[in-house]
């Protein structure tokens, strides 16, 4: 299951296999080479070349978009003097949206996953609703969103007359819209990973527990939520990497303006639209280098006991 | 359990939850009909002109068979690779395992907009001319993780005992492959494969740093959806759904008759 990747490694490699004679690690390096030599050559190298591309300084008397190699370090101070709160706006955001899709998909993927078990027919139905936003296009489903929340549709005449919204308010445009939207998006890549450690949850396990007088909660709270923790840890980091990232729900052409711009928004007019590549490119790193240490951080503490 | 309460409690919000999902699915289907002239947001009225004549916006056609192009392509170099990672991961001893998994792992901890840029910067320092190409490298390269791990799953749960007999028949190396190995990690490489294709279909974050000239399906939205969207895009991406749809009802029910043969049996 391509949704459980964040979980253990999957399955031993066969015992017998582990005798086998050396000459079939040269087997082994052909199989491995292609696609090994493929990732070196078009994810390490970019990697290089950010790090590369973040110092650079402009051509003098160059044109816009001109730069020279040279180790401004400077670059990096100038993008986080201008845009520390984009940055905090995107792990806010994307934040946010983590807990309300997991919110939202714990008990989705436990009712499909443990309730469902005897309805196969219905469980392979639910399934598939669950992954179906996946088929329709990503930017013409936020789109519907932004047309669904926009000034003159009922939900929202209705929130300004119980007076929620005031009367020149708007729902698009808002970190309430993108962060609906961003949460929306990544419901199924929160629900499927819960899914497939809820699904092989050993019923015994909880009997045993109402065996034992715990209460329903209690069972729940000592039994379920620790070993369906992998599938939590793999959908978090699944909603949340992406999350932090996006520019699609925050770009003001979908549900966001200029007021909710997050780091990708950020990175993608400096590149684009500005050409100007250190910047992007020093955003670039900081974002890398902030999610490899929250995803470290995460991983190690959700592997020992602390979280539960 | 005891409380009756919460046996209506979870199915009642999971439906809710099922619902919300489909929402803005129901709504791209909806207003595909729409009687729109150029901006399809307020509803005119119902007509069949967007469904029969899709390609009357302008560059969406083109835009479309862009996207089929490259999802091929990228489909084809990330299942091939990343399969044959897969193989030598899971049936061969070697050092450097931990290694090798980091950083295929690695991948898919990074963002897109990274990614993206990433290689954009890569192109821009060895002036590549962006274009189809460069589309398909960068396709191949968010593709290839996910392959590896799907067909590794698929892999690990056959029984190397079958490879064995195979052996213990004297086949060669190639025969065991082609004739055991192979077929029985075919549905792993087809899930990879549609995997693969689904991501690359959908891409917009990275391809937007690395396309150039070359207008995919979801850039041609981007593009539009400043000025508003018109209805052949929902035209399309209606259709693409539907085809998707009844693919994944295709297989689960093939799926469902092979267990119920094998049960009999």
């Amino acid at each position: 299951m391509a949704f459980a990747v964040f979980g253990p490694a999957s399955g031993s490699p066969a015992g017998s296999t582990e005798s086998a004679p050396r000459r079939r690690g040269t087997i082994a390096l052909v199989l491995l080479l292609p696609g090994l030599a493929y990732l070196a050559l078009f994810f390490l190298t970019p990697l290089i070349s950010l790090l590369l591309t973040s110092l650079q300084a402009p051509v003098e008397f160059g044109d816009i978009g001109q730069y020279q190699t040279a180790f401004r370090v400077e670059n990096y101070a100038k993008v986080i003097e201008d845009y520390w709160p984009h940055f905090l706006r995107a792990f806010g955001y994307a934040v946010a949206a983590t807990v309300l899709a997991l919110l939202i998909g714990y008990p989705l993927a436990y009712f499909i996953g443990v309730r469902l078990r005897r309805a196969p027919f219905l469980q392979a139905l639910a399934l598939t609703l669950v992954i179906a936003p996946f088929f329709i296009s990503f930017l013409l489903r936020t789109l519907a969103w932004k047309q669904l929340m926009a000034d003159d549709t009922p939900v929202v005449q209705f929130l300004k007359a119980v007076a929620i919204l005031p009367p020149d308010g708007h729902l698009t445009g808002t970190a309430f819209s993108v962060i609906f939207g961003l949460t929306y998006n990544f419901i199924p890549f929160m629900t499927l990973p819960i899914y497939t450690t809820l699904e092989r949850l050993d019923l015994r396990y909880l009997e045993a527990g109402s065996d034992l007088y715990a209460s329903p909660a209690t069972t729940f709270l000592r039994v379920t939520l620790p070993l369906s923790l992998p599938g939590i840890v793999s959908g978090t980091l699944l909603t949340f990497i992406p999350a932090a990232g996006d520019y699609i729900n925050a770009s003001s052409s979908f549900l966001g303006s200029a007021s909710t711009t997050m780091i990708g928004n950020v990175i993608e007019s400096n590149f684009i639209d500005l050409l100007n590549y250190p910047a992007a490119a020093a955003l670039s790193v900081l974002l890398m280098g902030v999610i490899l240490i929250v995803v470290g951080v995460y991983v190690r503490r959700s592997g020992t006991e602390d979280l539960v | 359990m005891r409380l009756s309460l919460g046996r209506w409690l979870l199915p009642v919000y999971a439906v809710l939850a099922l619902i919300f999902l489909l929402v803005p699915i129901a709504y791209t289907f909806v207003f595909s009909f729409n009687d729109s002239v150029k901006s399809n947001i307020v509803w005119v009225g119902f007509t069949l002109d967007n469904w029969l004549d899709v390609c009357s916006a302008q560059g969406v056609c083109e835009a479309f068979g862009n996207s089929l192009l490259i999802g091929a392509a990228a489909t084809l170099g990330a299942t091939l690779l990343g399969t044959l990672v897969a193989i030598a991961l899971v049936r061969y001893r070697f050092r450097g395992r931990s290694a090798i998994n980091l950083l295929l792992f690695l991948p898919m901890a990074t963002p897109e907009v990274v990614l993206g840029a990433g290689l954009a910067a890569q192109f821009l320092a060895a002036s590549v001319a962006k274009g189809y190409a460069t589309i398909i490298i960068a396709h191949v390269l968010f593709c290839l993780s996910f392959v590896v791990v799907t067909v590794k799953a698929r892999v690990s749960s056959l029984d190397p005992a079958l490879e064995e007999a195979g052996r213990d028949l004297y086949g060669s190396p190639a025969q065991v492959f082609w004739r055991v190995t192979f077929p029985l990690l075919l549905p792993g490489i087809v899930a990879a494969a549609l995997l693969s294709f689904a991501l690359s279909f959908d891409d917009f974050i990275i391809t937007r740093f690395n396309n150039g000239a070359v207008e995919t399906f979801p850039v041609w939205v981007y593009t539009a959806a400043a000025r508003g969207v018109p209805a052949e895009a929902n035209v399309i991406a209606s259709a693409v759904f539907l085809l998707a749809i009844a693919i994944v009802i295709v297989s689960q029910l093939t799926t469902a008759a092979r267990r119920r043969r094998l049960a009999r049996s």
